[in-house]
C-alpha cells in the first residue's frame, strides 16, 4: 500500500471524525454537568436538516449554519425543560428528541421541497468548501511531509479546523475557569453547588446549550460539509457513535479527540473495502464493514478498554433532599 | 399520604399528556399548510371507518402489543431496552428460516414453531446486550441501539446473500402455503357477508392478547415479577433479599427480547408471508411509545397500542388523501414520550396541586367542627 | 452582652412540605458571641428550620433578623453574604475535587481560576493557624477522612466571612476523640466573637459544649434554657413531652451455645481492605454488640454475613458454614440457615419503598411456602399475614396496602423489624436498628429486640450510637479500620474506654493526649489512601 492510499484513508478519517468530535465535545459538556444525553442523534439531524434547507434557500452557508444552530439549540431547550426544568428522565426525553428530529425532518423537508425528505443538492456558496493553508502548494511537492501536509492538514473545511480548536478550548474551559470549575462540580455534587449558592439549574441550561450550539455545528458539517445537502436519518448512528467515543475518552476533551478519531478511522476504513482486503487479503463483507463502527462501540462500552467512571451525578435530576 | 386518586394517575395523566401530543401534532400540520380537523377525519374514515381499515388498525396494534409489552416488562426491571427494533428484525429471521424450511403439515404447528423460534431469536439478541449490563455493566441503552444497527446490516447479509430468492429484490422465497396464517378475513367472512377483505390482521392478534394475559400474570401475580419489580424499584433492596441482579437482568431482558421477536408471526408469517428488508418498519420503537403510554401494563399496552395502530394506518391513508407524509406518525410518536414520559412531572404537578388544593378546600370548615369532620 | 441585637431572631417561621407542616410558627433569639444548642428528636424540624435560616428553603411565613436587620434570605448567596455559614449533616463536597477547589467554588473572585485559587490557599494557611484547623489544600475530599472533610466544610464557611455557623448534626462521624477536637474549634471560634448554632440530638454534646439550648418537638419550639440552669433528664423531657427511660430494662443474660462463629474473615472491595481479618463468636441468648465510627468495616461485616457481599474467612451458624462468596452467597440462602437481618438503610435496602406494606412483609421471603404458592405470589397470605404483624408491632396506620415511603421512619422500621423477628430466626442481625427513628418507636425496637434474646436466640448489633451499645449489649466488640479492636462486658466498660478503641487505641488503661489519637486517626486514613 502506498503513502497516497494511507494519506486518502487519513484523510476521510478526519473529515468522519469531525462530527463525531463536536458531537462527542458536545455530550463531554453536557454530561459533566450531570446531564445525560442520548439526543446527540436527534439535534444532529435537527441542524443537519435545517442547515441544508436554510443554505439552499439563502444561497448562504453561514445563515445555513446559524439556523443549524438555532434547530439544535430548540432541541437543547426541550431536553433542559424535561430533564432539568421538570426533573423527567433524561434518557427518556433523549430518545423522545430523537425520533421527534427524525420524524419533523422529513415531514417538514417533504413538504418544503417535495423531493422525498431531501433537501436540494447544495453547491457553491451554500455549502463549507475545503480550504488551502498558506504554503500547502508550494511544499506539496516535499517528499513525505508535503503531501502530508497538503493532503492531510491542508485542504479541509473551515469547520473541520474549528471542531479541531475547540479541543484544547474545552479544555480550558473545563479546567481554568469559573464556569468549568461549577460545571464540573454539578456533575459530580449538585448540593455542593447549590449550598455554595450557585444555581444549578442555570449552569446545567448553559451546559445543555453549549452540547446543543456543537451538535448544531456537527449537523451543519454533515449536510453542508461532508455531503451536499440533507437526506433523511443521514446521521446513520453517529450520536450514539459519539456517545460510546465520550465513555471511551471518560470525559475528558483530548481523549476525546483520539476516541473519535478511531471510530473516524474505522469508518474511513469500511469506505475502502479494497484498502482493508488488500491489508488482510481475506473477502471482507461489506455487511460487516458497515456493522464495524456498532460492533466497536459494543466492545468499548463492554470495558474491555478500560473501566470509565462517569460524572457521579449523571442522570439524575437534582431535586433539594428533605 | 397519597397526593393524587389512582384513577388521575392511571387514566387522567395519561389523556392530558395525549391530548397534548394531539394539540402539537396539529400546530405541526398546520405549519405544513394541511389541516389538522380534516386531517383527523380522513384518519378516522380509514382508520376505523370500515372493517378493512379496522383490519390495518389492529394488523398494526398486534405489533404494537408485542413491541410494548417487551419494553413494558424491561421497564418494571428499570431496564430500557430500545433494542426491540433489532429484536424483531432477528425473530423475523427465525420465523423465516423456519417456514422456509420445515415443511408443517398445518398452520398451527408453523404458528407454534415459528412462535418458539421468533423468541428465541429475539431474546438471543437481547442477551447480549443484556449480558454486557449486568456483568459489565455496559449501559444497555446505547448496546441495545447498537445491536438494531448490527441486526439491520445482518439482515442485510442474509437477504442479498444466502436467503435471497431469484429476482431483484433482497427478500426471501415465499413461504410455503402450509405456513400461511388464517387472517381475519378468512376467519370471520361469509360469501354473503365479506368483512375485513384483504386486511393483514390475522390469528397473531389473538397470540398478542394472549401475551398480555400471560405479562400480567407475570408481572403483577408470579415470584418472578415481584423480583423483577423489587429489583426495578431498588437494586440494593433486591440484592438484600437474596434476589441475584446478574438473573433477573438476564431474564427480563431475555422474556423483553422473546416478546420483540414474536412480533415477528404478525409481520413476517402473517402479513408479508417473506422475509424484506426494513421488515419490522420502526415497530421496534412505537413500542417505546406504547410502554410508556400505556404505564407499563398489559391492559394499557393493549389500548395505547390499538391507538398507535390506529394512527398508523389512518397515517398511510394521509399519505395517500393528503400531502401529509407518513413520517408524521413517528412525530406523533415523538410526542407522546415525550409528554407521557419526559414530561410527565410537566403534567403531573399542576395536577396534584389541583387535587391538593380540592382536598383542603373543605378544611377551614372542618376545623370548626372536628367532631363531625367525615370524608 | 445584653444590650447587644441578637446574632439571629426568628418570629413565626412556618414551612409546610405538602400535608406535613415541618415548622409551625417558630420564634427564638441567638445571642451573639455564644454555642447555641438546638436539640430535638428525629423529625422535630431542626434540619428544617436551619435550611430556611440558610436560603435553602423559603419559609412560608415568619420573618428573620439577622444583628438586628431584617433580612430576607430568598437563596444561600443571601445568606452566605449576611454571614451565615452551614456544615450540613451530609457534607456538601465535591468528592474528586481538592480541598481547595472546594474552598473556592462559588466564591471564585473572577472568572479565571488561578487567582482564585492562590487566595484561597494563602487564606486557608491563615485560618489553620488561627482556629486549629489544619487541612492539606491539595488533598483529594475522597482521599481524606469523614473528620478531616467536616473540617474542610468549616473552612468553606470561615473563607465565606461568616460569623453565625450552623452545624447540623456535626458528631455523627466522628470518634469521641474527634468530636472533642471539635468541639475545641466551636470554642475557638466562640472565642474570636463569632455565633454557632450547633443542631444535635445528643444530650451529651448540649451540656458540654453549649450556652444556651432550645428544645424543638413536632415542628414546634417549645422552650429555650441556658445549659447551666438545665439537665439531661429535663431536657430529654421537653424534647419527648413525657418522661423517658434513658436506660433499656433488661435482666443480665444468660448465653447458650456459640450460633454465630466467625474466623478470620476479610472483606476487599475495589481494591481495598474493608474488613482486614476478625474473629468472634455470637451465644444463644445474647447480643453482642459491634461499637464504632462509621466506616471502619462493621457495614460490611453485617452486609457479608446477610449474603450480599463476597468475603474470605471462615463463619458457621449452629455449626454449619456459611458460604462468603460464590454459590450460596445470598440473602436467600442465609434466611434459609435461620439468619434474619434488619439491614442499616431500611429505606434502600430493607423495604422497597414503592411497594405496599403488604407486599413488603414477605420482602426477602417471598420464596418461602408461607408466601408462595408454586410460582405465583399468594397475596391473600401476604395481607392477613401484614395486618396481623402491623396489629402486634402497632404500626400506624394499620393499613396494609398503603406505600412503605408512605410511613414514617419509626413504623417502617417497625415493618422490617417485625417481618425479620417473626419467622423465627436462630440468630439476628440488626443494623442502625433506630437510625431516623422517635422515642417512642426506639422503646418498642430495643424491647424486641431484648425479647428475642430471652427467648435465646443470638442477636449481633451494629451501631454507631455508642449510647445504644452500652444499653442494649450484653458484650460489646469495637471495630476500628476493619479490624476488631477489643472486647469488653458491656457492664464493665464505659464510654471512654470504648472512644479510645474506636480511635484505634487499644492500651485503654494508659493516659493518651489528644495528638495521639489523632496521628492515629490520620494514619488511618492516610493507609486507606494507599491502598485505594
Amino acid at each position: 500500500m502506498d503513502l497516497a492510499t494511507i494519506l486518502q484513508v487519513l484523510d476521510t478519517t478526519v473529515r468522519l471524525a469531525t462530527p463525531l468530535l463536536f458531537a462527542c465535545l458536545a455530550g463531554l459538556f453536557s454530561e459533566r454537568a450531570g446531564i445525560v444525553d442520548i439526543g446527540l442523534e436527534g439535534k444532529m439531524l435537527a441542524a443537519a436538516f435545517l442547515s441544508a434547507a436554510i443554505a439552499a434557500v439563502t444561497g448562504s452557508v453561514w445563515i445555513g449554519l446559524s439556523a443549524g444552530i438555532v434547530g439544535a439549540l430548540s432541541m437543547s431547550a426541550i431536553h433542559g425543560l424535561a430533564s432539568i426544568t421538570f426533573r423527567g428522565n433524561q434518557l427518556i426525553s433523549g430518545v423522545a428528541i430523537n425520533f421527534l428530529a427524525q420524524g419533523l425532518t422529513v415531514v417538514i423537508a417533504q413538504s418544503w421541497f417535495n423531493q422525498g425528505g431531501r433537501t436540494p443538492a447544495l453547491a457553491g456558496g451554500a455549502r463549507f468548501h475545503s480550504i488551502t493553508l498558506p504554503g500547502a502548494e508550494a511544499l506539496r511537492e516535499v517528499p513525505v511531509l508535503g503531501p502530508i501536509y497538503y493532503e492531510l492538514i491542508s485542504g479541509h473545511s473551515i469547520l473541520v479546523y474549528v471542531a479541531l480548536l475547540c479541543v484544547p478550548l474545552s479544555w480550558w474551559v473545563l479546567q481554568r475557569t469559573r464556569f468549568g470549575l461549577r460545571l464540573r462540580a454539578v456533575g459530580e455534587n449538585p448540593a455542593a453547588v447549590d449550598t455554595a449558592g450557585v444555581s444549578v439549574e442555570r449552569l446545567r441550561y448553559a451546559a445543555v446549550m453549549i452540547c446543543g450550539v456543537l451538535t448544531g455545528f456537527a449537523g451543519a458539517y454533515l449536510a453542508t460539509g461532508l455531503q451536499a445537502g440533507f437526506v433523511r436519518d443521514m446521521t446513520a448512528g453517529r450520536g450514539y457513535i459519539a456517545l460510546a467515543a465520550l465513555i471511551f475518552a471518560k470525559w475528558r476533551p483530548w481523549a476525546a479527540l483520539w476516541a473519535t478519531l478511531l471510530f473516524g478511522f474505522l469508518q474511513a476504513l469500511s469506505l475502502r473495502p479494497d484498502v482493508l482486503e488488500g491489508v488482510l487479503r481475506i473477502d471482507v463483507s461489506s455487511q460487516l464493514l458497515d456493522a464495524l463502527p456498532y460492533i466497536l462501540t459494543v466492545v468499548i462500552l463492554a470495558g474491555f478498554v478500560g473501566r470509565a467512571i462517569p460524572p457521579r451525578a449523571g442522570g439524575e435530576p437534582y431535586v433539594k433532599e428533605r | 399520604m397519597q397526593k393524587m386518586p389512582q384513577w388521575a394517575d392511571v387514566l387522567l395523566i395519561p389523556l392530558v399528556s395525549l391530548i397534548l401530543a394531539a394539540f402539537f401534532s396539529a400546530v405541526v400540520i398546520l405549519a405544513i399548510g394541511e389541516n389538522p380537523w380534516e386531517a383527523l377525519k380522513i384518519m378516522v374514515e380509514g382508520a376505523l371507518g370500515s372493517t378493512y381499515g379496522w383490519g390495518y388498525t389492529l394488523y398494526y396494534a398486534t405489533n404494537f402489543i408485542f413491541t410494548g409489552l417487551a419494553v413494558a416488562v424491561a421497564n418494571h426491571a428499570k431496564m430500557f431496552n430500545i433494542g426491540g427494533e433489532g429484536q424483531a428484525v432477528m425473530g423475523g429471521l427465525g420465523v423465516a428460516l423456519v417456514c422456509l424450511y420445515i415443511p408443517f403439515p398445518h398452520w398451527t404447528l408453523a404458528l407454534l414453531a415459528a412462535a418458539a423460534t421468533a423468541a428465541v431469536f429475539g431474546a438471543a439478541w437481547a442477551a447480549i446486550p443484556a449480558l454486557l449490563q449486568a456483568k459489565r455493566g455496559s449501559h444497555i441503552v446505547i448496546t441495545t441501539i447498537m445491536f438494531n444497527f448490527i441486526a439491520a446490516s445482518l439482515l442485510n447479509y442474509f437477504l442479498i446473500g444466502p436467503l435471497k430468492a431469484d429476482g431483484m429484490e433482497p427478500a426471501t422465497a415465499r413461504f410455503p402455503e402450509a405456513a400461511r396464517l388464517p387472517t381475519f378475513q378468512d376467519m370471520f367472512s361469509s360469501p354473503d357477508n365479506p368483512l375485513f377483505r384483504g386486511a393483514p390482521a390475522n390469528v397473531a392478534f389473538f397470540v398478542a392478547i394472549l401475551a398480555c394475559i400471560a405479562v400480567w400474570l407475570l408481572i403483577w401475580r408470579s415470584r418472578l415479577g415481584y423480583e423483577i419489580r423489587s429489583f426495578g424499584w431498588s437494586e440494593p433492596a433486591a440484592r438484600y433479599a437474596g434476589i441475584s441482579p446478574v438473573r433477573i437482568i438476564m431474564l427480563t431482558m431475555l422474556i423483553s427480547g422473546g416478546l420483540a421477536g414474536m412480533m415477528a408471526i404478525n409481520n413476517v408469517m402473517g402479513e408479508a408471508e417473506r422475509l424484506v428488508l426494513n421488515s419490522a418498519e420502526g415497530a421496534g420503537f412505537i413500542g417505546i411509545a406504547v410502554a410508556l403510554m400505556g404505564r407499563s401494563h398489559p391492559l394499557g399496552v393493549f389500548l395505547a397500542a390499538v391507538l398507535f395502530g390506529f394512527l398508523y394506518q389512518g397515517g398511510a391513508e394521509l399519505s395517500l388523501w393528503t400531502g401529509i407524509p407518513r413520517d408524521m406518525v413517528v412525530v406523533i410518536q415523538a410526542l407522546v414520550i415525550l409528554f407521557t414520559g419526559a414530561l410527565d412531572n410537566m403534567v403531573r404537578m399542576p395536577l396534584e396541586r389541583v387535587f391538593s388544593t380540592l382536598r383542603r378546600a373543605p378544611k377551614p370548615d372542618s376545623k370548626s367542627t372536628t367532631a363531625r369532620t367525615a370524608e | 452582652m445584653a444590650d447587644a441585637a441578637p446574632a439571629i431572631e426568628l418570629k413565626g417561621i412556618s414551612k409546610s412540605f405538602g400535608p406535613v407542616q415541618a415548622n409551625k410558627d417558630i420564634s427564638f433569639k441567638v445571642m451573639p458571641g455564644t454555642i447555641h444548642g438546638i436539640i430535638g428528636e428525629n423529625g422535630a424540624g431542626k434540619s428544617t428550620l436551619m435550611s430556611i435560616l440558610y436560603g435553602f428553603y423559603k419559609a412560608d411565613a415568619g420573618e428573620i433578623t439577622i444583628h438586628g436587620t431584617p433580612i430576607d434570605i430568598t437563596d444561600s448567596q443571601t445568606a452566605i453574604r449576611a454571614g451565615i455559614g452551614m456544615v450540613f449533616q451530609h457534607f456538601k463536597l465535591v468528592p474528586n475535587f481538592t480541598v481547595l477547589e472546594n474552598v473556592v467554588l462559588g466564591a471564585e473572585d473572577s472568572g479565571l481560576l488561578r487567582p482564585s485559587l492562590a487566595r484561597a490557599r494563602r487564606e486557608l494557611k491563615a485560618l489553620a493557624e488561627e482556629y486549629e484547623l489544619n487541612v492539606d489544600p491539595d488533598a483529594v475530599v475522597e482521599d481524606i477522612g469523614v473528620g478531616m472533610q467536616q473540617r474542610v466544610e468549616i473552612l468553606k464557611a470561615l473563607y465565606r466571612q461568616a460569623d453565625i455557623l450552623i452545624l447540623d448534626e456535626p458528631t455523627g462521624v466522628l470518634t469521641p476523640a474527634e468530636a472533642d477536637h471539635l468541639f475545641r474549634i466551636l470554642g475557638n471560634l466562640k472565642d474570636q466573637g463569632k455565633t454557632v448554632i450547633l443542631i444535635t440530638h445528643k444530650l451529651r454534646e448540649i451540656m458540654e459544649a453549649t450556652d444556651a439550648v432550645s428544645v424543638m418537638r413536632r415542628g414546634e419550639m417549645i422552650e429555650t434554657v441556658t445549659t447551666a440552669g438545665t439537665n439531661p433528664t429535663e431536657l430529654a423531657e421537653l424534647m419527648v413531652g413525657r418522661t423517658v427511660l434513658l436506660q433499656v430494662d433488661k435482666t443480665p443474660a444468660t448465653p447458650g451455645a456459640p450460633v454465630l462463629q466467625v474466623s478470620d474473615l476479610k472483606v476487599e472491595h475495589d481494591g481495598v481492605a474493608r474488613v482486614k481479618g476478625v474473629s468472634f463468636e455470637v451465644r444463644a441468648g445474647e447480643i453482642l454488640g459491634i461499637a464504632g465510627v462509621a466506616g471502619n468495616g462493621q457495614s460490611e461485616l453485617l452486609e457479608v454475613l446477610g449474603g450480599y457481599r463476597p468475603a474470605t474467612g471462615r463463619a458457621t451458624v449452629n455449626g454449619v458454614d456459611l458460604p462468603l462468596s460464590g454459590r450460596g452467597a445470598d440473602g436467600r440462602s442465609r434466611r434459609d440457615a435461620g439468619i434474619a437481618h434488619v439491614p442499616e438503610d431500611r429505606q434502600s435496602e430493607g423495604l422497597v419503598m414503592e411497594f405496599a406494606a403488604w407486599e413488603n412483609v414477605g420482602f426477602g421471603y417471598h420464596h418461602t411456602d408461607r408466601y408462595s404458592r408454586g410460582t405465583l405470589m399468594d397475596h391473600a397470605a401476604l395481607k392477613a399475614d401484614c395486618a396481623a404483624k402491623m396489629e402486634r408491632f402497632d404500626v400506624r396506620p394499620p393499613n396494609p396496602n398503603l406505600l412503605a415511603k408512605n410511613f414514617s421512619g419509626g413504623n417502617q422500621q417497625k415493618i422490617v423489624v417485625a417481618r425479620e423477628m417473626e419467622c423465627d430466626p436462630d440468630l439476628l442481625l440488626v443494623g442502625q436498628p433506630t437510625r431516623g427513628v422517635d422515642i417512642g418507636a426506639i422503646e418498642f425496637i430495643h424491647q424486641q429486640i431484648v425479647a428475642l434474646r430471652d427467648a435465646g436466640k443470638a442477636v449481633l448489633l451494629v451501631s454507631v450510637e455508642l449510647d445504644e451499645i452500652l444499653s442494649l449489649s450484653d458484650r460489646v466488640a469495637v471495630m476500628f479500620d476493619g479490624r476488631i479492636m477489643g472486647e469488653r462486658q458491656a457492664s464493665e466498660t464505659n464510654e471512654r474506654e470504648l472512644g479510645l478503641l474506636m480511635a484505634g487505641i487499644t492500651d485503654t488503661d494508659a493516659p493518651h493526649s489528644e495528638a495521639e489519637i489523632e496521628a492515629n486517626l490520620a494514619r488511618r486514613s492516610a493507609s486507606a489512601e494507599k491502598e485505594a
